[in-house]
């Protein structure tokens, strides 16, 4: 961040006392960002006796039993080793699958290759909202319904577009003269991609690591239209499945929100700085 | 071109094989499960069939002409496009708002990126849940529970607190703020990084010749930071227009009419009645309304472009 010393002039209101309304403002909204979650936990720690009557804002009693009870009986734990598994091979499958293609989309010359590569790009453009339907009946005539492997190509399809896009931009802007060194000791295409690509593409792999790894986790509709089994199902079917058995029991749902945000929120806070990256590459890409 | 320099060249159709191998594993998956469903769902929405006889009967345009009689579907369309129009305005100018707030020194400038993008972060499910429980209006002994009920009468608004979400009038507001909430984050973001590109140097020179803040906001801010405004706008419409997990967790199926969007209907012709032809027919014209949108929006950015 350069230093922006005229900066406040510009705004004039950027004085002592502005400043204090600036931050009044970001504050306000910053709190109603956190007030939820923090209810969500404190929700969480309540009985079914007292949550609906103790208003205190840290009750008196903390009631981490809901966590058992969520993780045992309420399968947060077979859902939440779902959805771990379904990530995890998602994101490695996007990340090997379409760098792959980015790499020959970017340096590789062969017939048809725009064609393909324009195909991709334009998918992205064209928002399909019903394509659900006809790939459920697919799905069902390949007998991929309810299996990890049927949901896991659904979800890596789901990311690929976006992921190839921003690795070819970033190949493009990369120098060649590594891959010709590399050539030139006898590296063969497949060599050069493993040993001078990737490696060069860490800084885009892990804004798309973080970002199929956002939506993979947090991925519903076709979680509710391809698993019905819940040994199969990840965190968010779990929610709302789990939502419908015990209808009203808030503590131990809220419990189980909280289960399934503590990963995210982990992983976000230790990416962020990639999560600024990826959305200004995106708005260059949108 | 650039990236002929490091390129292969090739010279015969083996050489040509390798290459494709790079492609085949994306080009296979991309085909089977987004280009066919892709025309396949063309295909569905002129037949009419229940999703599992072997025989899907063709019947034309038949979908279609029932859509465009059917008030359910218009009526959710008003809803989508209400909750768009929550969004194009209240989320984009906080997002705005904020984004000009934080492109400054100021302390806690980080904390402040960090906490805006925290809801965009958390799944529909969540989110819906969460408040859900925050604006929920059972009573006991007469008296409201829901955490903005019990504020609300804290406050002495007692005759404001009702059931938020099972009332027809503020279900859907409630759906479009919490959507706005969720969203703010992602215009934030994006704003911001693009007022950053801006030269400050500019408003030093506007400053120097006389210009206020409101003036050198709408002359030197606003024209330069337009495209970034369009590609934000754009993508709340095709974001907002197709929200419909939040609903779910929200409310649920409960006020079918009240809260119905183009994708819950989509969703409940096929799993409800299965009418799977029907359910392709509104995916078609839906994905055709949005596609226009976009265009029309892009259109407008590239006319207000300046000369």
């Amino acid at each position: 961040m350069a230093k922006l010393n005229g900066n406040w002039n510009y705004y004039q209101w950027a004085d002592c006392g502005k400043g204090f309304g600036i931050h009044s403002f970001l504050l306000i909204v910053a709190l109603t960002c956190l007030f939820p979650l923090f209810w969500m936990v404190r929700s969480s720690l309540m009985s079914m006796d007292t949550i609906f009557a103790d208003t205190a804002l840290i009750p008196a009693r903390l009631h981490f039993a809901n966590y058992v009870q969520a993780w045992v009986d309420g399968h947060f734990g077979i859902y939440f080793i779902n959805s771990v598994i379904y990530t995890a091979s998602v994101v490695s499958g996007i990340v090997f699958i379409a760098s792959l293609a980015a790499y020959a989309f970017s340096r590789l010359r062969f017939p048809g290759r725009n064609f393909f590569f324009y195909v991709f790009v334009l998918a992205m453009m064209i928002p399909l909202p019903g394509s659900f339907v006809p790939l459920y009946v697919m799905m069902n005539k390949l007998g991929l319904v309810n299996t990890r492997f049927g949901y896991i190509l659904c979800m890596i399809n789901l990311g690929l577009s976006m992921s190839i896009l921003l690795l070819k931009t970033f190949f493009d802007k990369m120098l060649p003269d590594l891959e010709d060194a590399a050539r030139l000791d006898g590296c063969g295409r497949l060599g050069i991609w493993w040993y001078v690509a990737l490696p060069l593409a860490r800084p885009a792999i892990a804004v798309i690591v973080i970002f199929n790894a956002l939506n993979v986790w947090n991925e519903y509709i076709l979680a509710q239209l391809l698993l019905n089994d819940p040994s199969l199902m990840p965190l968010q079917r779990g929610i709302m499945l789990f939502q419908g058995v015990y209808s009203v029991n808030y503590p131990v749902l809220m419990a189980g929100l909280t289960i399934s945000v503590i990963p995210i929120l982990l992983v976000y806070l230790l990416m962020q700085k990639h999560i600024v990256k990826g959305l200004s590459s995106g708005a260059i890409v949108g | 071109m650039k990236a002929k320099i490091g390129a292969f060249p090739y010279s015969s159709g083996m050489e040509a094989l390798r290459c494709y191998a790079f492609i085949i594993p994306a080009v296979v998956i991309f085909g089977i499960f987004y280009i066919y469903p892709f025309f396949e769902i063309f295909n569905l929405s002129l037949r009419d069939w229940n999703g599992i006889d072997l025989h899907k009967t063709y019947v034309g345009f038949d979908n279609f002409r029932e859509l465009f009689h059917d008030r359910i579907w218009g009526q959710s369309l008003l809803n989508a496009g209400f909750i768009t129009f929550i969004a194009l305005t209240l989320q984009n100018m906080l997002a705005l708002a904020l984004a000009l707030a934080c492109d400054r020194d100021i302390r806690a400038k980080n904390f402040y990126r960090v906490v805006f993008f925290i809801p965009p972060i958390l799944s529909e499910v969540v989110v819906g849940f969460i408040w859900r429980w925050i604006l929920n209006a059972g009573s006991q002994n007469g008296e409201y529970y829901g955490l903005l009920n019990y504020a609300l009468s804290k406050l002495g608004f007692q005759n404001l607190a009702h059931n938020w979400l099972s009332n027809p009038d503020s279900a859907l507001i409630c759906i479009a703020l919490v959507h706005s909430w969720k969203g703010f984050g992602w215009g934030f973001l994006m704003l911001l990084a693009g007022l950053q590109t801006v030269d400050k140097q500019l408003y030093e020179a506007a400053r120097v010749d006389g210009a206020g803040s409101w003036s050198a906001f709408k002359n030197i801010t606003l024209p330069l930071m337009m495209p970034v405004i369009w590609v934000v706008m754009i993508l709340t419409v095709l974001g907002s227009m197709q929200v419909f997990v939040l609903i779910l967790s929200m409310v649920g199926q409960g006020l079918v009419y009240h809260t119905e969007v183009p994708v819950t209907r989509i969703l409940s012709a096929m799993t409800g009645t299965n009418r799977f032809g029907y359910a392709c027919a509104m995916g078609v014209t839906f994905g055709a309304i949005l596609v226009g949108v976009s265009v029309a929006f892009r259109a407008l950015a590239g006319k207000m472009k300046p000369a």
